[in-house]
C-alpha cells in the first residue's frame, strides 16, 4: 500500500516573476527573473540542482518544444531536464515532476519551473490553436470563457438558480479577488473593482462578461525541493512540506456518458478526495487554512468550492455572497489575487499558486498575510469542463 | 399504375432578406432596383451550401417513406460547392444511404434538374432527384434580387406512385440566354429572351409532349415554367391554351428563382396542393427545354413529408441586414479578426478514418450495456462497462434532443457572431458537445429541444475544401419540464 507524498518532500525555496503585459521580457528573461528569486531563497548554488522539471503550455507562441529553452536560459549543467505539457495544470506538473524525484531517492535537490509569454500573439485572449486533426473536425470552435460560461448554464440548471442570483455572486467572486491582487506588487492587474462594474461589463461568452474572466499575462514561478532532512541540514527552519499531490484527468465520462449533467468538475471532486487522503484530511472547510484554485473564471471559483467539498453542494452561491472566501471570511481563496488578478500563463500558474501558500505558511506575504496559516491547497484546472486535467496539492508546515 | 413520383421534399433556407434591403442599398447606382423592391428572397446562412440544402430537402422527402432507400441518387446543381469530388457521393453519405446507391452529379444547366429527372423516369428505376442552388449574383445585380437559394427533391418508382409520369420530351437548343464562363453570369436582354426563347422553344416542346400523351392543353391543372420573368409564364400559358389559373407560382414573392433548383422545388409545391387526377405540367429552361406530365393519383394525399414546401416557407426568418447578405456571400471582404486567421486545413487521410462521425453523423450503441453514445470509440465509454469493440454504428442525425447547457461564445471567430454551441443530450441516449446554428438572441436555454444538421463548419480559403459536420438547431417547440 502506498504511503503517499506526505512530509517527504520540502520547499527549498521558491521564485516569481512579476506578471503582466511584459513587453520588455522573453520567455528567458521570465525564466531567469523566477529562478534568481528561487536560487537566492533557498541559498544554494545552481550546480547543486540535479535534475529539472520544465512547464510551458503553449510551445508555437514561445520557447519551441522540448526542455532545451530552460536548459540554455537557466544555464544549467547538463543534467536532467524534462519538459512537461498538460494544460492550465501544467506548473504544478512540473512541480510533481520534482517532487517525485525527491521522494524516489533519485536526486537530492530538483527544479521545478513554469513559463508562458502570452502576450506575443498580438490579440487579446489566449492563442487561437489546433484542438488535434481529428478533435478539430467536429469540436465547436470554442474559446475558453466560451467553454467555461457552460459551467454556469450547467449548475444554473442543476440547482435552480436564477441567472441573476448565479452573475451576482460571480461578480462578488472577482471583487473579492481584485481587492486581494489590489494589494500584491506581482500582480498584473492592481485594481478594485466592483459589483455593480463587474455586473455591467459586456459578455465574452454569456453569461461570462469581461469581468468574470481571469487576465492574460506573462509570467514565471519556480521551486526548489528537497528532502526536510537536506534542508534542515542547509539551516532551513519552519519547513513547509508537501502533503498532497493529486492529479485526475478526464476519461472521457463527462464529455459522453450521460452521468454527468455539467453543473461541477468531476475531475476536481476525485483529486481532491485523494489530496485529503493522502494529507489525512477529514475535514477540509475546517483544516485548510487558505486555497489558490483555478479562477480562469469566475464560475470556476464558485463551482470549485463544492467541489473541494468548501461549500455543500448547491451553496457556493450563497457561501460567496456571505463573504466565506474573501480575505476576511473563514476560509480565504485567492488571497494574492488569483489568475483574475495575475493572468494566467499557462505553464507558470500552478507554481505561482504554490508560491503564495509557501509566502504565507512562512509568513512573508506583506500586505495580505494571513493569520497563521497552517495548510494550503493549490487547484489547477487544464482544459475544459467536459474533458479536463484537475491537479491538486497541499503544502504546510512540517 | 405505371411509374411516378412517389415522393418529394423541400428546403428554403430560414433567412429571408428583404429586397427592400436590397434596393435601399443600391439604388445609389442603379434606381432602377427600387422597382424590384418588393417582397423578400431566401439567403443561404453563412453554413449552409448545395450540399447541405440538399440534405435538408432529400431528408424531408425520404421522412415522408418508412426505411426508403433510394437506388439511384441524382445531385443536380449548377453551383456544387466541388467541382471534382462527388458531392453527391457526400450528400448520399450525410443521409446515410446505402453504398451501393448509383450517385450522379448534374450540373452546368439550369435544366440539371428536370433533365435528372427525365433520365431517372425514362430509365424506368427507383430513385431520387435532389436540386439545389446557391447561385451567387454580383452585389447591386438584378440576380442579386431576384434569385434565391433553395433545394427540393423528388422520389420517383412504381407501386403507390402519387403522380403518375405520363411522358417527358426535350429538346437541345444552344440558345445562350446567359451562361457562367466565370465566377458570375452573364446575361442577354430579357425581351429577346422571352420572344426568341421561352416563347418559341417552350411551346415547340410542349405541344409535342401534349400530343404524344393525348391530352389538351385545357386539361393542364399545374404548369410550371421557373424563370425570373414575371410575366413569361402568362405569355407562354397563352401561346398554349393554357388556363391562366394553372400557372404554379414562381415563389418569387418569398424564396426568388433557385435556378436548376426551382422546377423540383416548383413541382414539390404543385405536388402539395394537386387534386387526384389533375394534370401537372413541368418544364425546364435552359439550353433547349425539358417537358414532363405526370398526373396526380388518389394516393397524392397519403404522402407527407416531414414539412414540404409550405412547412420550409413558413420556417422563416426576416433579414433586413443586406451587409450581413454580402458577407454570407462572400461578396465582400470581411475583417475577420487574428482568431480569424488560423489554419483550417483538413487531413484528409483523418478526415477519411471519421466519416462515419462527421459526415454520416454515426455513434455507437453497446451490445454488452446497450449505452448509446457518440463519438464510437473502442472502449465503451460506461463508466461500469468499458467493453473493447462492443459498439454497433447508431445513428444520430433523425434523433432529437434537449439543450444541457450553452454559451454564446464572442471571443472565438465566427463568421456569424456570437458561436452559439453547447452540450446536447440526445432522445434515447448520447450526448455531444455541439455547434447551434441559427440561433434567435435569447431563444435558447437549458432544456431548449434541438434537431440535428448537416451544415459547413469551416471554409478553408487557401485551399478551397470546406468541412462539413453536424449542428443543433432550436426547435420551436416548449422548453420540457424536466
Amino acid at each position: 500500500m502506498a504511503q503517499g507524498i506526505k512530509d517527504k518532500v520540502a520547499i527549498l525555496g521558491m521564485g516569481c516573476s512579476k506578471f503582466g503585459e511584459r513587453w520588455d521580457a522573453s520567455p528567458a528573461d521570465l525564466m531567469v527573473e523566477a529562478f534568481e528569486e528561487c536560487l537566492a531563497d533557498a541559498g544554494i548554488e545552481r550546480e547543486a540542482i540535479e535534475a529539472a522539471w520544465f512547464g510551458a503550455g503553449i510551445d508555437a507562441f514561445h520557447v519551441g518544444a522540448s526542455a532545451m529553452p530552460m536548459a540554455i536560459a537557466l544555464r544549467l549543467n547538463y543534467i536532467p531536464v524534462t519538459k512537461v505539457e498538460n494544460m492550465c495544470a501544467t506548473g504544478t506538473e512540473a512541480f510533481r515532476g520534482a517532487v517525485y524525484a525527491v521522494a524516489s531517492g533519485a536526486c537530492d535537490i530538483a527544479l521545478a519551473l513554469g513559463v508562458e509569454k502570452l502576450k506575443d500573439t498580438g490579440y487579446g485572449g489566449l492563442p487561437q490553436r489546433s484542438r488535434g486533426v481529428e478533435n478539430d473536425m467536429y469540436w465547436p470552435n470554442l474559446s475558453a470563457p466560451g467553454a467555461f460560461a457552460q459551467l454556469a448554464t450547467g449548475y444554473r440548471a442543476r440547482h435552480r438558480v436564477n441567472k441573476r442570483d448565479l452573475k451576482r455572486a460571480m461578480a462578488h467572486v472577482s471583487v473579492k479577488s481584485h481587492a486581494n491582487g489590489a494589494k500584491n506588487p506581482k500582480a498584473h492587474l492592481r485594481r478594485e473593482i466592483t459589483e455593480q462594474q463587474a455586473m455591467d461589463a459586456p459578455f465574452i461568452a454569456e453569461p461570462i462578461g469581461l469581468y468574470d474572466c481571469c487576465g492574460v499575462s506573462d509570467g514565471s514561478a519556480c521551486a526548489i525541493v528537497t528532502t526536510p532532512e537536506i534542508a534542515r541540514s542547509l539551516g532551513k527552519d519552519h519547513l513547509v512540506a508537501v502533503k498532497a499531490l493529486q492529479l485526475a484527468v478526464s476519461n472521457g465520462t463527462e464529455s459522453s456518458h450521460e452521468s454527468w449533467d455539467g453543473s461541477h468538475l468531476k475531475t476536481t471532486r476525485i483529486a481532491a478526495r485523494r489530496a485529503y487522503d493522502e494529507a489525512g484530511v477529514r475535514q477540509p472547510a475546517e483544516e485548510i487554512s487558505m486555497t489558490e484554485v483555478h479562477d480562469c473564471f469566475s464560475i470556476t471559483e464558485l463551482v470549485t468550492m463544492e467541489d473541494l467539498q468548501l461549500a455543500g453542494e448547491g451553496e457556493a452561491v450563497t457561501a460567496v455572497l456571505d463573504g466565506e472566501f474573501d480575505a476576511e471570511g473563514k476560509l480565504p481563496c485567492q488571497i494574492d489575487g488569483g489568475l483574475k488578478c495575475f493572468g494566467h500563463p499557462i505553464g507558470a500558474s500552478g507554481l505561482r499558486m504554490i508560491y503564495e501558500n509557501y509566502l504565507q505558511l512562512q509568513g512573508r506575504a506583506g500586505a495580505r498575510q494571513l493569520a497563521d496559516p497552517k495548510l494550503g491547497l493549490n487547484h489547477n484546472l487544464g482544459g475544459f469542463p467536459h474533458q479536463n486535467i484537475c491537479s491538486i496539492s497541499m503544502i504546510g508546515h512540517m | 399504375m405505371g411509374r411516378g413520383i412517389t415522393g418529394f421534399g423541400a428546403h428554403v433556407p430560414q433567412g429571408r432578406l428583404r429586397r427592400a434591403a436590397i434596393a435601399e442599398a443600391n439604388a445609389w447606382f442603379d434606381a432602377s432596383l427600387k422597382g424590384l423592391g418588393r417582397g423578400e428572397r431566401s439567403m443561404c446562412h453563412w453554413d449552409e451550401d448545395v450540399i447541405t440544402m440538399g440534405v435538408e430537402a432529400a431528408g424531408d422527402c425520404l421522412a415522408g417513406f418508412d426505411g426508403h432507400a433510394p437506388p439511384a441518387l441524382y445531385f443536380a446543381s449548377t453551383t456544387f460547392p466541388f467541382l471534382d469530388r462527388q458531392n453527391s457521393v457526400v450528400l448520399l453519405e450525410a443521409l446515410n444511404l446505402p453504398r451501393r446507391t448509383l450517385a450522379v452529379d448534374v450540373g452546368a444547366s439550369q435544366r440539371a434538374g428536370t433533365s435528372s429527372l427525365l433520365a431517372l423516369l425514362r430509365g424506368g428505376g427507383d430513385g431520387m432527384v435532389v436540386a439545389s442552388e446557391h447561385r451567387r449574383a454580383k452585389a447591386g445585380s438584378r440576380g442579386e434580387m431576384l434569385w434565391g437559394d433553395a433545394a427540393a427533391a423528388v422520389a420517383t418508382g412504381g407501386g403507390p406512385v402519387i403522380a403518375e409520369f405520363l411522358g417527358g420530351q426535350s429538346l437541345a437548343a444552344d440558345f445562350v440566354d446567359h451562361y457562367r464562363g466565370g465566377e458570375f453570369d452573364y446575361d442577354w436582354e430579357e425581351r429577346w429572351i422571352r420572344d426568341e426563347g421561352y416563347l418559341k422553344i417552350i411551346p415547340e416542346v410542349v405541344a409535342g409532349l401534349l400530343a404524344s400523351c393525348h391530352t389538351g392543353a385545357a386539361d393542364i391543372a399545374h404548369f410550371i415554367l421557373p424563370t425570373e420573368q414575371a410575366r413569361a409564364p402568362g405569355a407562354v400559358a397563352k401561346k398554349l391554351g393554357i388556363a391562366p389559373g394553372a400557372i404554379v407560382d414562381n415563389q418569387a414573392a418569398a424564396v426568388g428563382v433557385a435556378g436548376a433548383a426551382q422546377p423540383i422545388l416548383l413541382l414539390a409545391a404543385a405536388l402539395e396542393s394537386a387534386k387526384p387526377g389533375e394534370m401537372i405540367l413541368l418544364t425546364g429552361f435552359g439550353q433547349g427545354c425539358d417537358a414532363l406530365l405526370f398526373r396526380a393519383t388518389d394516393a397524392i394525399g397519403g404522402f407527407r413529408p416531414a414539412r414540404g414546401v409550405s412547412g420550409t416557407l413558413a420556417a422563416r426568418r426576416e433579414e433586413n441586414n443586406y451587409a450581413r447578405f454580402l458577407a454570407f456571400n462572400d461578396l465582400v471582404e470581411r475583417d475577420t479578426g487574428k482568431r480569424g486567421e488560423t489554419d483550417r486545413q483538413t487531413y484528409l487521410s483523418g478526415y477519411n478514418r471519421r466519416r462515419d462521425l462527421v459526415t454520416s453523423f454515426l455513434g455507437g450503441k453497446c451490445r454488452i450495456c446497450g449505452t448509446v453514445q457518440i463519438p464510437r470509440e473502442k472502449y465503451c465509454v460506461n463508466p461500469e462497462c468499458h467493453a473493447l469493440d462492443s459498439q454497433d454504428p447508431y445513428p444520430f442525425a433523425d434523433k432529437r434532443g434537449e439543450v444541457l447547457t450553452w454559451t454564446a461564445d464572442r471571443l472565438t471567430f465566427d463568421p456569424s457572431p456570437p458561436a452559439y454551441f453547447g452540450m446536447v443530450r440526445f432522445d434515447g441516449g448520447g450526448k455531444l458537445m455541439m455547434d447551434f446554428t441559427e440561433v434567435d438572441e435569447g431563444g435558447i436555454e437549458s432544456g431548449s429541444r434541438i434537431s440535428v444538421h448537416f451544415r459547413v463548419r469551416q471554409y478553408d480559403p487557401h485551399r478551397g475544401f470546406r468541412k462539413y459536420f453536424w449542428k443543433a438547431k432550436i426547435l420551436r417547440e416548449p422548453v420540457s419540464a424536466s
